[in-house]
């Protein structure tokens, strides 16, 4: 009972607080809301832009720092770990990631520790170790927070998470922009796009939006066919290797002739 | 020129494809290998998902060995009697193959038996075929006759049959045998199983070299054709565009690939093919020994 209390008084807070803070609001433009994967696609930019509009004049204090985040769709992941036994490196420990974002990008507009506090943080997801959601190791796996590294190690070197501080510009505390770049590499779904506003680390104001991605022409027919009619696409496959292997074949017969 | 794969879902470079798919291909021409051993590491390396890549080089040997098969074909070095019985087996053996690795994936740790069996077979065939090209051609330099084809227990099997085209008259057993085992391996691994079939058609079997690459050729398509058509309907990861590309490069390869061969000499064909083989037997095996750069991987989740 005197949890339940508790907790309606948290979510009053809350409630309070963002009541508080809904004076200023994001008005957003993307320069595109929708990214076509077409054949010869190789990768995007996508510039994110706004404007803070509000009713009074700026409010004193610590600046204005915005933070853009953008996130592919989710999948569960395993994290595998090699050992070396009797002489030769195998998988051993293995990790299972529940939710990882297939792209996760970060903007901010100062150093991210500066701009934003560990708890909005953990509230908000934001930065890209909190993006990935990792219910639990099995027990006899100690450091399970190593795979975690690990994961986010790998995926920033290729670019799939990336971390840019100081590059969303804010002028006046009212206009900001930035340019978000996705990867060649890149797979269909609702990008969930966020803008955090925030003075002396504390969220004052947020904007979601999303980016659609998906393939299109071509790309998109051959993707549909090979799902909902696998075995006319298999045969089809085929028949198209016996074709080009017959074609190479005479082709080379009439070089030979002539 | 970057193309987008659209069950890959990653983006490279299409003449980068086009180079592989002509190398492996003239390899594959000259061997009557599939070329499956080395095009699918290749894939891996450049970022293809391997599920993907070895879906996809399945669909691809399938072209190359076509044209090569249709090369082979005008110059009436294809035993189909012998590619039929090879066959018959084969199919059985990849069947079965395909219900050891759905075990061995239940057990876990299939990566690393595929590859264990890759340094094996690839290191055994491979020594086995370099020592004795060695001996044939020393032999042939220093003037003597090679040595006849022994009578061995093979010849007292049952169930004789003539095969003209390979001047054989032996029991289909041990074709039936070869091929169940071939398909077996290719099934594992994840190759058409050429690598393993020409050396056994030379060895066990004492087909005449110029005959035994068509022949494996032959059988290739239809075990690979096979694998194709399970992995397009049951996982959905072959990429016909990721195919296209690597099979007109692959096609042009093996019939650049076949006119080599009919030029070198038995023996040189078999020191080059020995030589390849022990290449990537080493590659492989240095991956197993040495420390990797990165300790963790990332794979996809298996569906519970």
């Amino acid at each position: 009972m005197v949890r339940q209390i508790f907790a309606f008084l948290t979510f009053v807070s809350l409630s309070l607080a963002t009541l508080a803070v809904a004076d200023e609001a994001v008005v957003l433009g993307l320069s595109k809301d929708r990214v076509s994967i077409t054949t010869n696609f190789d990768g995007s930019e996508i510039l994110i832009f706004g404007a803070i509009k509000r009713e009074d004049p700026i409010p004193s204090g610590d600046p204005l720092q915005v933070i853009v985040t953008v996130a592919g769709p989710s999948t569960p992941i395993t994290v595998r770990r090699k050992e070396k036994r009797l002489g030769i490196w195998v998988n051993t420990d293995a990790v299972e990631v529940d939710q990882a974002p297939s792209f996760y990008a970060v903007h901010s507009s100062g150093p991210l520790n500066e701009v934003l506090k560990n708890v909005e943080d953990l509230r908000h997801k934001i930065s890209v170790p909190r993006a990935i959601r990792s219910v639990g190791a099995p027990s006899h796996i100690a450091d399970s927070m190593s795979f975690t590294e690990a994961l986010i190690r790998i995926r920033k070197g290729s670019e799939i998470y990336q971390l840019n501080e100081n590059s969303v510009v804010v002028e006046e505390q009212t206009l900001f922009r930035t340019s978000v770049r996705l990867p060649a590499a890149l797979t269909e779904g609702d990008y969930r796009t966020r803008i955090f506003l925030t003075r002396g680390g504390t969220v004052v104001g947020q904007y979601e939006t999303t980016i659609d991605v998906e393939k299109v022409g071509l790309e998109r027919w051959l993707y549909e066919l090979s799902r909902q009619q696998p075995l006319i696409y298999g045969l089809m496959s085929l028949a198209i290797a016996i074709a080009a292997g017959w074609g190479a074949s005479a082709a080379f017969r009439l070089l030979r002739l002539s | 020129m970057q193309i987008y794969l659209p069950i890959a879902e990653v983006s490279v470079n299409a003449f980068l494809l086009l180079g592989l798919g002509g190398i492996v291909g003239v390899l594959s021409g000259m061997f009557g290998v599939g070329g499956g051993f080395l095009m699918t590491p290749l894939l891996f390396f450049i970022g293809i998902p391997p599920a993907v890549a070895v879906a996809t080089e399945a669909n691809q040997i399938v072209a190359s060995s076509f044209s090569g098969v249709l090369a082979h074909l005008k110059r009436k070095t294809v035993d189909l009697k012998m590619g039929t019985v090879l066959l018959i087996g084969g199919l059985a053996g990849a069947a079965l193959g395909v219900v050891i690795f759905n075990y061995l994936k239940a057990q876990g740790q299939v990566d690393l038996l595929v590859k264990l069996c890759y340094v094996v077979f690839l290191g055994i065939i491979g020594s086995l075929m370099f020592v004795e090209s060695l001996r044939a051609i020393r032999n042939t330099k220093s003037g003597k006759p090679p040595p006849r084809k022994k009578h061995n227990w093979i010849h007292g099997l049952p169930f004789k049959m003539r095969f003209r085209v390979s001047g054989l008259y032996i029991s289909v057993i041990p074709p039936l045998i070869v091929g169940v085992c071939v398909g077996i391996l290719a099934a594992i691994m994840g190759v058409g199983g050429g690598f393993i079939m020409v050396p056994a058609m030379i060895y066990l079997l004492g087909m005449p070299t110029k005959v035994v690459v068509g022949t494996s050729l032959f059988q290739i398509i239809f075990v690979t054709g096979f694998t194709t058509l399970l992995h397009a309907t049951t996982n959905f990861t072959v990429d016909i565009v990721l195919a296209v590309l690597l099979l007109v490069g692959g096609v042009i390869g093996a019939q650049i690939g076949t006119r080599i061969g009919v030029k070198l000499k038995a023996e040189q064909l078999r020191i080059l093919l020995a030589i390849m083989v022990l290449v990537v037997c080493g590659k492989l095996a240095l991956d197993l020994l040495l420390m990797p750069s990165e300790l963790y991987s990332i794979g996809a989740t298996e569906g519970h």
